[in-house]
């Protein structure tokens, strides 16, 4: 019998090969019957008019399209024609900026409010009315305010990613064990030391577990704020090439985001995996 | 005058909208020797772990004070090593990390080096040589209340504070455990309170036995003499017939005395089993002292009554 990871991965494999053929076999030309009426048929041509190539691209030319960005990911052809390398990285730099931002100011804010049942009680209220706001309903807010689609974006990503981060601090040093305390406070540890010799450590696992769903968010976020905004990113490059028709390309763009947003949870994954602990 | 003495103590919960106040114990007087080991029996709900906490200085009392070394505590201190009921060992640092976590608090201006050879010098102590870097999660029960000892003993504190520190373990473990402590104790001559309701775990290690009665409005009602020689140990405890006669008194108190005994006020009974006057051997039960008992005779301030009543 082999291990369970190598079965597990060949039915993975298998579901894929299923899944291709399945997209292959929806997608092939339907024959060669005309559709239209001959004058429409004379104007959009030939195979158009027998549906001859079904306006859903099929697996292989997908494929043959995300080789071709793959081959030259990072040119630049002016500002409707970049790589898809380029866009992604506009849009990793944008929520990596907002998500730093959101962090470093969740995380001592919810370290306070964990800290002090008073700011528990006294935040609560604006965490809860703030919370369920919709990243993007900021955004017409952020343009007026800020006059610069790049920082709106941003702003963005910040305000979307403070949320997961805030609570999960707040919760974590809330909930640090009682005798850790006490055993620190035995030993005479004075509040920083305490802070971040016993809390931090403690509360890290959670704190993690908070970032790691901050990234997920912000990484969602980003895609809807820069086909709201514009210009660059993997989110305008969908958006332009639904404007473009090219359906293969934003088949390409979707797998893109995938990808990346995969690669940025396991990043955060990693990581905490650093600071976790058994009890 | 006493090493450590404990004045008027008090722990008393405000009730809650018109409610009466809940007093969980009161007027509580006891004093330590130093080098002396002193254990607390009383039946869970009575304030055992508040009183422990009040000399730790984790929490403050409703009313009295604790004076430890002629010098009234008013907080935790490194002078008091303190040995949790669940070991409470920081789960993220290594079996040394958690020793250096201590000592590296108690002189912080030691370099590196000495914290790591104090901890792992506190570790052979306690058996553990060779699972330094391990961490808690990986260790077994009885290992982990190791930690826990080598942590507060690694501090040199004046006094140790133990709250039901083998409660959660197995009889082979507690049994090992509770040598070694017995040991280290004795060569550090060491100020001890230990917490237990364990009758046999206090007459193996304590010098004298304060007796709680249950709550609300718990005391200390008695103070037992361990009459045994200083020298016992596990495996002839059993065979010395002051053994039973100690055991008998404590198990008569946890079982049928400690619910009636709150109501009766006044300072606390020094009780020395076997050994008040002649009326308490009986016929039945034939009259051994133990060699030190003899020489044990000093009263600490406390009404000395016979034991008809319960031999």
């Amino acid at each position: 019998m082999m291990p369970l990871g190598l079965r597990a991965a060949a039915v993975s494999l298998f579901l894929l090969a299923l899944l291709l053929a399945a997209w292959h076999l929806a997608t092939l030309p339907a024959g060669g019957r005309q559709a239209v009426s001959d004058e429409y048929a004379k104007l959009v041509g030939a195979a158009a008019a027998t549906g001859q190539r079904s306006a859903m691209p099929g697996p292989l030319e997908v494929g043959a399209k995300l080789l071709e960005h793959l081959r030259d990911p990072f040119y630049d052809r002016g500002p409707n024609d970049k790589g898809i390398g380029v866009q992604l990285a506009y849009s990793l730099g944008r929520v990596l900026s907002g998500f730093a931002l959101a962090a470093a100011t969740a995380i001592p804010l919810g370290f306070l409010i964990g800290m002090s049942p008073l700011a528990y009680r006294a935040l609560d209220p604006f965490v809860q009315v703030l919370r369920p706001i919709s990243p993007l309903a900021w955004m017409p807010l952020a343009l007026y305010a800020l006059k610069d689609s790049h920082a709106s974006a941003v702003f963005v990503i910040f305000v979307c990613s403070m949320w997961p981060m805030l609570i999960n601090t707040a919760f974590g040093v809330a909930s640090v064990r009682r005798e850790w305390i006490q055993v620190a406070r035995t030993l005479e540890l004075r509040p920083p030391a305490l802070a971040l010799r016993v809390v931090l450590p403690a509360a890290a696992p959670t704190i993690f577990t908070g970032m790691r769903i901050s990234i997920g968010i912000a990484w969602l976020v980003i895609v809807a704020a820069e086909m709201l905004v514009g210009g660059t990113g993997i989110g305008y490059f969908v958006w332009n090439e639904w404007n473009n028709l090219s359906i293969a390309n934003i088949l390409v763009g979707i797998f893109a985001i995938g990808m990346v947003g995969m690669g940025l949870d396991q990043a955060i994954g990693r990581i905490a995996r650093l600071v976790s602990y058994a009890e | 005058m006493a090493f450590l003495k404990v004045e008027g103590l008090a722990k008393v919960y405000a009730g809650a909208r018109g409610r009466p106040d809940t007093v969980v114990f009161e007027d509580v007087n006891f004093s330590l020797e130093r080098g002396e080991f002193v254990c607390l029996i009383g039946h869970s709900g009575c304030g055992k772990t508040t009183i422990l906490n009040v000399l730790a200085g984790l929490e403050t009392p409703s009313a009295g004070a604790v004076i430890v070394d002629g010098r009234e505590i008013s907080g935790p201190g490194l002078d008091r090593g303190v040995v949790f009921q669940n070991h409470a060992l920081l789960p993220w640092l290594t079996v040394l990390g958690n020793v250096a976590f201590a000592v590296r608090a108690r002189w912080p201006e030691w370099p590196a080096a000495r914290v790591r050879a104090r901890a792992k010098e506190t570790l052979a102590k306690v058996g553990l040589a060779g699972a330094e870097h391990k961490r808690p999660a990986e260790l077994s029960g009885g290992m982990k209340q190791r930690v826990g000892i080598a942590r507060a003993f690694s501090i040199e504190p004046k006094m140790l504070l133990l709250d039901e520190p083998f409660g959660a373990l197995d009889a082979l473990t507690r049994g090992a455990l509770q040598d070694e402590l017995l040991r280290m104790v004795q060569a550090a001559r060491q100020t001890v309170f230990m917490i237990t309701h364990d009758v046999d775990e206090a007459i193996l290690l304590a010098d004298r036995i304060l007796l709680m009665s249950s709550g609300p409005r718990a005391r200390i009602v008695e103070v037992v003499e361990n009459t045994l020689p200083r020298s016992r140990t596990r495996a002839d405890l059993h065979h010395d017939p002051q053994y039973y006669r100690i055991r008998n008194h404590l198990l008569d108190f946890l079982v049928s005395r400690a619910r009636s005994a709150a109501a009766t006020g006044g300072a606390p009974r020094l009780v020395r089993p076997g050994l008040e006057g002649g009326e308490v051997a009986s016929a039945s039960e034939p009259r051994e002292r133990s060699p030190r008992a003899a020489t044990n005779a000093g009263v600490r301030g406390a009404t000395v009554v016979s034991l008809h009543s319960n031999a």
